[in-house]
Parts: structure tokens; C-alpha cells; sequence
């Protein structure tokens, strides 16, 4: 049985249809993405999905449970890192998690027994006396992580969990949503790091207003969508990319456009490489694709606000 | 496993508030107090005694009424709203195995709880000062709990329909403020036009100070199921009234 199941899901608010039709099934003990631009209903999905909002339409099954129904006995099997922490500036660390157990039903013996590995998980052991205001953004998001653990829960749900943070602490959440993972925790991740999709995700879907645009693991997804090696050609001096372009575009089999930088997608980067090492003017990457080419290819390269 | 409840949100806010318990209680207490003494025995040395009672023991039934109103009032606008649009304490909870109808509760009966300290604190003042009547005095306790519970609820109402602070100067200038004027709090209603008079005997605090001015008084208060079933019955409607408004609010 799928730890999360959703079909035809759709939901309106005034006249935008922020969710229209979206279906999608997560299998236990997988890390599963949602991907999409700002804006292409990630959260309310989201928030569907949790019952803190009743559909305009389609099934959700959380935890074997019928949302939004039974979502408070759902609730009970899941964790949540929101996308902007909310813990308690009132408390210590310590006191967040003691507190938060106890919304769970959880007796605060249980919970002040599972406090230490709780804290060391998230590398926070010294900190248990801390005041919230006194952490920094990547300890606040571990407390969030571990917060949502509290109740020893079978899926954890992760908006955006490494927006804001630095590289190091970014790092940090990736080896320990993987320990989850590992552990048998079925995580569902919203992102739009699509490195951090490509490294964390055994599938995933990419959503656009709020339709479902394509759905596999990340290979498959870069094999089906886009060719294996890009060459990105920006323009140093001015001018000399245009006239680049135009000589070898059909080295290539697609070639966009942007700005200064030109991308070559190709199955055989050979004879552009060799144009290049000649032409004046011009710097060039060469790398494998990822999937923010994909990303990129389906959702487009205009700005979302 | 069991559900907890709102016991968990109480027990929250009662644990952030055991923190700053000391300061919170005198605060409380200053303002009142200062009115209290004031205004009973400045004026007072003025006024002939109202109802067989001197004006301070007549203004401490009052005092006892308002400043449980007060904190019921602050607790659930400004705290409340702290919690649920600031924090996100709320948006927390709600992602737990709780649901909003535990939340507010919580919110209700905390609000209730810190009104009923602010309530006890006057009326200890109030007997240490003497002008306490005998044991009936006791049943000012559950006369301090519906009272609180009403305002709780009345606030709730108003915290679920806020955008921000500002918002809340428009309750206590409308309603809260007028109502302390025209329920006996400071002075007897008869001083009122017919139908002004009337209007403040119906609302919530009147109730209250109906309740404990006898109980402070030593006498046994008239109409008790009335007054009672008025605050309990405010309680239950503005309870449900602020879930569904809070509910449009948070869960759309």
C-alpha cells in the first residue's frame, strides 16, 4: 500500500485553480519530490495532503487513512518541516521538543527519554538549553527536522527544507534526510534545488499550474527530456556569441538562448569542443546534464513571482 | 493512542507563562489596583455610600469584574494573535495529530486561566483590605471563571477576524470601554437613562458584576441561574462563532 495516495486532486481558490487534476502515488521507504516553480501549487499540495484544507476534488489516502476525513489520526503517523520555521522562541530546544511530543499524545517521560538522540540527530546536543533566538538558521531547521520526529513518525513531510541555508548546512539536512531514509522513513520533499531533488529523490514529479508535467526518477527524467551532455557558451567580450551561434548551431541538437549564455544540448559534444578551442572571445562549461535542464526545458525560463 | 486534546495548547501557553509568572501577575495587578484606590478614595471621600456600602467596597466589586475581563480580553487578542499570525504557533499544532477545535479551546481556557489570576490577585488585595463579607465571598471564584470564560470567547471572535494589532484598539474603544461604563462597574446603572441601562444590563460584564457585588457584600445574589446561563451561553456562541471564523481564517 502506498504510504501516500492521490488521484484527481484539484483546488480553487476564487478564480485560479491552484491544484487542477494532480495524481500521484508515493511507495513506503521512498524519498518522493515535488517540483515545480514558485508558485505551481507545491504548498497547497502540501497542506491538501496534510487535510489543513479540504479538496474541490479527487482522493487522498495518507497513511492509510482518508484525508481530510481522518487526518488528525493520520497526522499521528507523520512529520512535518514547514517551509518557515515555527518553533516556539519562547522555549529551549529541549522545551520545543517536550512540548511538541506532548501534541502528539506522547507522555513527557517518553519524550524527555528521546530528547537526547533527538538533539544529536540533529547535532544540536549542546544546544539543548538553548534559546531558539539564539541559533542560527541551519540549527533551526535541524530543531525543525527533529521536532518533526518527535512522535517516531512513518512519513515525514518536507517543504523546502534547505531554502536560506548555507552550503555546509544544507550538506548536514541532505545526510540526514538520507539516514531517514535509510532508517525506512518515506519522506515527500518540496524543492526547487534541483540538485537537491537529483540527489535525494527516487522519484518525482515536476508540477506547472498545478498540473502534473512529468514524472520519473531523475535519470529517467534527464534520459526522456534532454540529451546527455550540455556545453553552456558565455560571451566574454561583446558581440561574437550571435555569429557562434548561427555557424554551429546544427553541432548540436537543441540550442537555447539566454541572454549571454548560449546552452548546446548534444549527444556528442566533440566537434563543438573542437569549434570552440578556436573561437575568440568565448568562455565555455562543458558538464552532464542535470535536471535543472529539465526543469528549466519543462517549466521555461521566465521569471515566477 | 490517545487523543490529547487541548490540554497539550493550555498547558503551552501555561508554560511560557510560569516563566514570567511574577512580573505578569504584578502588572496585572498595578493598574487595577491604582484605579481601585484612587478613584474609592479620592472620590469616594466624596460620595455618600451607595447601597448601604461604602464607594470602595462598591468600585471592588467592579474592579474584581473588569480586571478579569481585562486580562481574558488582552490574553486573547493580543497574546492569541502573537501566537496564531506572528509565531505561527498555530500553523505548528495544526500539523500535529491536534485539530483547530483543540487549539482554540486551548486558547479559551488559557485566556480564562490567566483572567481567573488576574481576578483571584484583586480580590485577595480586596480582602486583605477588609472589605470582604464572610465565606460567600469564596463563590467570587466561579463568578471570576464565567466571566473570564465569556471575554475569552468574545475575543477570540475578534483575534479570528484581526489583519493586525492595530485592529484590536477598535474592540476595546467600541465595546470594551463603553461596556465598563454602562455596567456598574464605576458607578449604579440607575444613574443611566431607561434604555441605556437596560442595554448594560445584558452584556456579559454586568453579569458578572451582578454576581460578585452581593458575594463581596456578604449577601446572596439574585436571579444566579440568570446571570449563569447569560455568561455560559455567551461562552458556548462566541466559542463557536470564533472556531468557524478562525477556521475561514487559517484552514481555507
Amino acid at each position: 500500500m502506498a504510504a501516500l495516495n492521490v488521484s484527481g486532486l484539484k483546488k480553487r481558490y476564487g478564480d485560479s485553480e491552484v491544484v487542477a487534476g494532480l495524481s500521484f502515488a508515493v511507495e513506503p521507504g521512498t524519498c518522493f519530490g515535488l517540483l515545480g516553480p514558485n508558485g505551481a501549487g507545491k504548498t497547497t499540495t502540501l497542506r491538501l495532503c496534510l487535510g489543513l484544507t479540504a479538496p474541490d476534488a479527487g482522493d487522498i489516502t495518507l497513511a492509510g487513512r482518508s484525508i481530510p476525513a481522518d487526518a488528525q489520526v493520520a497526522r499521528a503517523k507523520v512529520g512535518v518541516v514547514p517551509q518557515f520555521d515555527n518553533l516556539d522562541p519562547d522555549f529551549t530546544c529541549a522545551e520545543n521538543l517536550l512540548v511538541f511530543g506532548r501534541y502528539f499524545g506522547l507522555k513527557d517521560a517518553d519524550v524527555r527519554q528521546r530528547i537526547p538522540s533527538l538533539l544529536e540527530f540533529a547535532s544540536l546536543t549542546s544546544k539543548a538549553d538553548a534559546r531558539i533566538a539564539t541559533l542560527s538558521g541551519g540549527m533551526k531547521r535541524r530543531l525543525t527536522l527533529a521536532r518533526a520526529l518527535v512522535a517516531d513518525p512513518d512519513i515525514v513531510f518536507l517543504d523546502e527544507p534547505t531554502t536560506g541555508l548555507d552550503p555546509q548546512a544544507r550538506h548536514l539536512i541532505w545526510e540526514r534526510l538520507k539516514k531517514l531514509k535509510s532508517a525506512g522513513k518515506t519522506l515527500i520533499l518540496t524543492t526547487h534545488f534541483m540538485d537537491e531533488a537529483e540527489r535525494l529523490c527516487d522519484r518525482l514529479i515536476v508540477i506547472d499550474h498545478g498540473r502534473k508535467i512529468a514524472e520519473g526518477s531523475p535519470r529517467e527524467l534527464i534520459a526522456a527530456h534532454i540529451e546527455p551532455q550540455v556545453v553552456e557558451v558565455f560571451d566574454e567580450a561583446a558581440g561574437t556569441l550571435p555569429a557562434f551561434v548561427d555557424a554551429h548551431r546544427q553541432l548540436a541538437d537543441q540550442v537555447e538562448q539566454s541572454g549571454e549564455t548560449a546552452f548546446f544540448y548534444c549527444r556528442d559534444p566533440q566537434p563543438l569542443l573542437a569549434a570552440l578551442a578556436g573561437a575568440d572571445g568565448l568562455r565555455y562549461v562543458h558538464r552532464a546534464s542535470n535536471l535543472e535542464d529539465v526543469f528549466i526545458k519543462l517549466t521555461g525560463r521566465e521569471l515566477r513571482d | 493512542m490517545n487523543r490529547p486534546g487541548f490540554f497539550p495548547v493550555w498547558q503551552r501557553n501555561f508554560l511560557v507563562w510560569k516563566k514570567l509568572a511574577l512580573p505578569s501577575i504584578l502588572g496585572n495587578l498595578a493598574d487595577p489596583l491604582i484605579y481601585m484606590l484612587g478613584l474609592g478614595y479620592g472620590l469616594g471621600a466624596m460620595l455618600p455610600e451607595i447601597g448601604g456600602q461604602p464607594y470602595i467596597a462598591f468600585l471592588a466589586a467592579g474592579t474584581i469584574c473588569a480586571s478579569t475581563m481585562n486580562a481574558a480580553t488582552f490574553e486573547a487578542l493580543y497574546s492569541s494573535f502573537s501566537r496564531m499570525h506572528v509565531q505561527k504557533t498555530w500553523d505548528a499544532i495544526l500539523n500535529t495529530p491536534l485539530g483547530l477545535t483543540d487549539v482554540v479551546a486551548g486558547e479559551l481556557f488559557w485566556a480564562a486561566t490567566k483572567s481567573f489570576f488576574s481576578g483571584c490577585a484583586i480580590l485577595v488585595v480586596v480582602t486583605v483590605m477588609g472589605l470582604t463579607n464572610g465565606p460567600l465571598a469564596l463563590f467570587i471564584l466561579p463568578a471570576i471563571v464565567l466571566t473570564g470564560l465569556a471575554f475569552a470567547a468574545l475575543g477570540l471572535i475578534w483575534n479570528a477576524l484581526a489583519p493586525s494589532y492595530d485592529f484590536f484598539m477598535y474592540y476595546f474603544t467600541l465595546f470594551i470601554t463603553p461596556m465598563t461604563l454602562i455596567s456598574g462597574v464605576f458607578f449604579p446603572t440607575d444613574q443611566l437613562p431607561g434604555w441605556l441601562a437596560l442595554i448594560g444590563a445584558w452584556l456579559p460584564l454586568a453579569q458578572g458584576v451582578a454576581l460578585v457585588r452581593p458575594l463581596l457584600a456578604g449577601e446572596v445574589p439574585t436571579d444566579i441561574a440568570l446571570h449563569v446561563g447569560v455568561l455560559l451561553a455567551t461562552t458556548a456562541i462566541a466559542f463557536v462563532i470564533a472556531l468557524r471564523l478562525t477556521r475561514r481564517r487559517l484552514l481555507k
